[in-house]
């Protein structure tokens, strides 16, 4: 197998924007991606585009061949990767896979949402559809409802608190008020964090992701040729995807998920190193909980210590592990389709040392964790400095 | 269909914010119950509130939805 470098990063900012189709938000993204890397549309081999629910949010089927001539590309493979919130991290992962096994060298990788168009509870309906709609869905789920139940039995069972998923909250709001591309750029206090809206007890507005429109995308080639792209390639040191019950209710324990752990230790193992070997993370904090039920799966705290460490301010940009310097899905925003890549241009920013006021320290090792439904899809990726 | 039958609360939440087909719902308590048949079951909580580890007993379906109801 041979070795895959990122070269080339773009992203939209993630927002609400009334004036901007789909196709508008992945051209641009795909766009800046190509004239970050120096490319021309025409070097592209494959364009992959991770895409959830463009056909209910807006209409459009046949999307990848759709923005890729958008850009100016046809006469390729252009191909929609479809895995709920973990659709661009699907895209992303076998793109790396087709350049690693060298069926091709250059292939540009989006991600694409846009939600906005539509009011809050057909967005509620449409996003219940990564769910099981013949059972859970039909009693009632929504996706916060899903993840306050998973919140709940984590309380239950390891003692977690209100407070420390509202850490996570006020950790990631202050992240993304510094990230000039971020939706919402508003730090925010403990209190107002506990005393939110509610939504799906026990989570309020505040553990709630955003719904946002916005698009990202990266271009992978081979390691061997990074440097006809880049001065500063960053390598794909490991990474792996993983399936698990799409329902909630066919989960033995649903304080772990299941596909987090087997694709990380994967991940983990290919890139021969170890979760405490990790220096900063961009993780699929969808929701509070999820970010805590997430630095327990990857390894970095034991189960049951995600919520005391993160109220401890041990996951802030000054803290030991940073997590979700972005601001995350949080205050980033969650355009979903849109997600996976970009956390994975997150990540090579803070290890090209460009991430200005939220850089990172020690900033050579960095991961991306992508998650699809209430844990059905994993996306693992591990990036390094070249 | 046939009765679930009884089972005990494994995890709950209420929900506050709906899909489109249930904005008339709100707040509704969701349960995901484990049964005593050994397998589990996402289904609605009537009346007083359960919580986790309570005792519930299944009352009926409404349009397939499983409702149930704490023991006394």
């Amino acid at each position: 197998m041979r070795q895959v470098a990122v070269v080339g990063i773009g992203k939209t900012a993630f927002g609400a924007f009334p004036d901007r189709d789909l196709r508008s938000l992945a051209v641009e993204a795909g766009q800046k991606a190509l004239e970050n890397a120096g490319a021309k549309p025409s070097q592209v081999e494959a364009f992959h585009l991770g895409n959830f629910a463009g056909p209910s949010f807006v209409g459009q089927n046949h999307l990848a061949p759709y923005v890729a001539a958008g850009m100016g590309i046809t006469g390729i493979p252009a191909t929609r990767f479809e895995a709920a919130c973990a659709s661009s991290g699907a895209a992303f992962f076998h793109g790396v896979s087709a350049v690693a096994a060298g069926l091709y060298d250059v292939i540009l990788v989006t991600g694409v949402e846009k939600m906005t168009s539509q009011p809050t509870p057909k967005v509620t309906e449409i996003l219940a559809g990564a769910g099981d709609l013949c059972g859970e869905v039909r009693a009632g789920a929504t996706f916060p409802a899903l993840f306050a139940m998973i919140a709940r039995r984590h309380m239950y069972q390891y003692g977690t608190t209100r407070e420390q998923m509202a850490a996570v909250a006020v950790k990631n709001h202050a992240n993304g008020a510094k990230n000039p591309l971020a939706h919402m750029r508003k730090v925010i206090t403990m209190e107002q964090a506990l005393n939110g809206k509610p939504i799906s007890e026990p989570l309020t507005v505040y553990d709630c992701s955003l719904i946002s429109d916005g698009a990202a995308a990266v271009l992978v080639v081979p390691f061997e040729r990074a440097s006809e792209f880049t001065d500063k390639p960053v390598r794909v040191l490991g990474i792996s995807q993983a399936s698990d019950n799409v329902a909630l209710d066919e989960k033995d324990d649903i304080t772990t998920l299941r596909a987090v752990k087997i694709s990380a230790e994967k991940a983990y193992k290919v890139a021969g190193v170890k979760p405490s070997d990790i220096q900063f993370a961009e993780v699929h904090d969808c929701f509070t909980i999820a970010e805590i039920v997430a630095i327990e799966d990857l390894g970095f705290v034991k189960k049951g210590e995600g919520g005391p460490y993160s109220l401890a301010g041990k996951t802030c940009i000054q803290g030991e592990l940073p997590v979700n310097t972005s601001g995350g899905l949080k205050a980033k925003g969650h355009p979903v389709g849109a997600t996976g890549v970009g956390q994975i241009c997150d990540v090579v920013q803070q290890i090209r040392g460009e991430a200005g006021e939220r850089q990172v320290k020690r900033n050579s090792l960095g991961l991306a964790q992508n998650l699809g439904g209430s844990g059905a899809t994993s996306v693992i990726t591990i990036l390094g400095a070249a | 269909m046939t009765s679930p039958g009884s089972g005990t609360v494994y995890t709950e939440t209420v929900v506050f914010s709906p899909p489109e087909a249930y904005v008339n719902d709100v707040p509704y308590q969701l349960a995901i119950i484990q049964l005593e048949s050994g397998r589990r079951l996402t289904g609605r909580i009537d009346g007083e509130r359960a919580q986790i580890g309570d005792r519930v007993k299944f009352v009926e379906f409404r349009k397939d939805v499983a409702f149930f109801r704490k023991s006394a």
